[in-house]
């Protein structure tokens, strides 16, 4: 009689907690246009919207929270929020520590931007976001890496000098190399790394990871991705 | 804020500059201004506390509260900050969500520990993955003040410690020649006089306790640093106000906060330290009676 009442009582709770369960969402909030913090103080970006659809479609209730890009997967795993949508490609090295859900932004270019046309980036300074595949990639290059932070020190690198060039997704890069009147500009050839940005979840949280990958495979399937990558990264961009 | 600021690219020169400086973002920045008070009101009090439990532990007669006195300050003065403030919330976190868990749901039947994952049922979360951002937020930042206060606790109670071994002897014999217990000369004659003592090493504490809030942002709460440093960096046409790489002013600005804030403690200071010095056998203390005689 008493297991079956603490039986009941647990399942009471869990059946409780199921219906109020809250997603937390961690991002790094300073990779625009994937994901920034806006000037009202609020998460913004692709994913901001992405995200917030995804949830609608998985029926959970989530809420966004950033963290830094260093401790980002540290910070998942010791269970401060639930999933990483932070522009994070899908590596093997990354997977070995989380799991991944299906890529919700295909398989892109990294790009070098530097100063001059003729800037060394195979021997010279490259500066790079700390654990990035763009980071690892520059380490393998030749060239020296120079690592930062957060992306936008790797871009003011390059403008004060202190390196060469810049390696980052070229996505992030347009932006800034489309304003700068000239002065940054795309040098070298575009590579493709990674798998893709998917989302990160624990190892031990499958149930989660197939709520989000079945909201994914739906959006792909009737096109509100492709509209949604349009609409942030513009009409080159790559589509599903 | 105001309403002439819903367009921002339509703005130019001052008006532009008044509607960037009150956007949400700028609001937040100034709110971590308040953070970072509140840290320090909250933290200077519960640094004493841990120091002076620790002084009295470290002079303790009973062997085992001695040791724990003397192991406390010894281990937390050895390692060096950052890392201390890496590893107090995150191990912190842990043991009390673990000891949640075995109290909450002992029929929970995975393992807590599944590869790199800390895994405990959602009824012993810390804050509960339900609740409020803000109650996340009030959590982490009373982890933060924890992890401050264990810190600077030790280094406070090394300053007491030798600030009461700094009283004279002579001042306690007499108390006991006055036929006071051992407890009632601590507190009537040794606490009072030690504070003299003890002034000049916890005046540095408060200005290293000041400079130290950055490291508030290491632990993930949003402080003055943090906001500089996202409100400076150059920012494209996805941002409503797009400008290049302002970091410089912004830390210009938080140069000057730091400034303020040292050179008023330092002026409230030198008033409690000539406060404590009256009618006291110290060189101070006899200065000001000469002065006044």
């Amino acid at each position: 009689m008493k297991k079956l009442l603490i039986a009941a009582a647990a399942l009471a709770l869990t059946a409780g907690l199921a219906g109020a369960q809250t997603v937390r969402l961690g991002t790094e909030g300073a990779y625009p246009p994937f994901n920034f913090i806006n000037d009202k103080g609020e998460v913004d970006g692709f994913e901001r919207e992405l995200g917030d659809e995804l949830c609608k479609r998985a029926e959970l209730t989530c809420e966004w929270v950033t963290n830094e890009w260093d401790s980002i997967i540290p910070n998942l795993v010791s269970g401060n929020y639930d999933t990483i949508i932070a522009g994070m490609s899908i590596t093997e090295e990354r997977d070995k520590v989380i799991d991944f859900t299906q890529n919700y932004y295909p398989p892109a270019s990294s790009a070098y931007v530097a100063l001059k046309a003729d800037a060394d980036i195979k021997g010279g300074v490259v500066a790079a976001q700390t654990a990035t595949i763009q980071a690892g990639h520059v380490a393998e290059s030749g060239a020296t890496l120079l690592e930062y932070p957060t992306p936008d020190e790797t871009i003011a690198a390059v403008r004060n000098g202190e390196a060469d060039a810049v390696f980052a997704d070229k996505d992030y890069l347009k932006p800034f190399v489309e304003e700068s009147n000239g002065e940054l500009m795309f040098v070298g050839e575009e590579i493709q790394l990674g798998g893709g940005v998917g989302m990160g979840l624990r190892e031990s949280d499958a149930e989660l990871k197939g709520k989000f990958d079945t909201a994914i495979q739906a959006m792909k399937d009737d096109g509100t991705l492709n509209t949604l990558l349009k609409k942030w990264f513009g009409d080159e961009t790559p589509l599903f | 804020m105001f309403a002439s600021c819903a367009d921002p690219s339509t703005l130019e020169g001052l008006s532009w500059l008044l509607c960037y400086l009150t956007s949400g973002k700028h609001i937040l920045f100034y709110i971590s201004i308040g953070t970072v008070l509140t840290l320090l009101v909250i933290t200077a009090p519960a640094a004493l506390a841990f120091g002076f439990g620790g002084a009295m532990a470290a002079r303790s007669q009973f062997a085992p509260l001695r040791w724990i006195g003397k192991a406390y300050t010894s281990m937390v003065r050895g390692v060096p900050d950052i890392i201390f403030f890496l590893f107090v919330p995150i191990a912190l976190d842990q043991l009390f969500e673990f000891i949640r868990h075995k109290a909450k749901c002992p029929d929970w039947d995975q393992p807590i520990w599944q590869g790199s994952d800390f895994v405990v049922c959602p009824a012993a979360k810390l804050p509960l993955s339900t609740s409020e951002q803000w109650v996340h937020e009030t959590y982490g930042f009373f982890m933060a003040v924890l992890a401050f206060a264990i810190v600077f606790g030790a280094f406070a109670a090394n300053v007491i410690y030798g600030a009461m071994n700094a009283v004279p002897r002579a001042q306690m014999e007499t108390a006991e020649a006055y036929g006071m217990s051992h407890r009632q000369a601590f507190r009537r004659i040794l606490v009072p006089q030690m504070w003299v003592y003890a002034l000049p090493g916890l005046s540095n504490l408060w200005m290293i306790l000041i400079k130290a809030t950055p490291l508030l942002f290491v632990l993930g709460v949003r402080d003055i640093v943090y906001w500089a440093r996202e409100l400076g960096g150059s920012k494209t046409s996805a941002y409503e106000y797009p400008h290049p790489d302002w970091r410089l002013y912004y830390f210009l600005a938080l140069l000057a906060f730091y400034l303020i804030m040292t050179s008023l403690s330092e002026r409230v200071l030198r008033r409690i330290s000539a406060r404590l010095s009256k009618g006291q056998a110290t060189m101070a203390g006899e200065q000001q009676r000469k002065a006044a005689a």
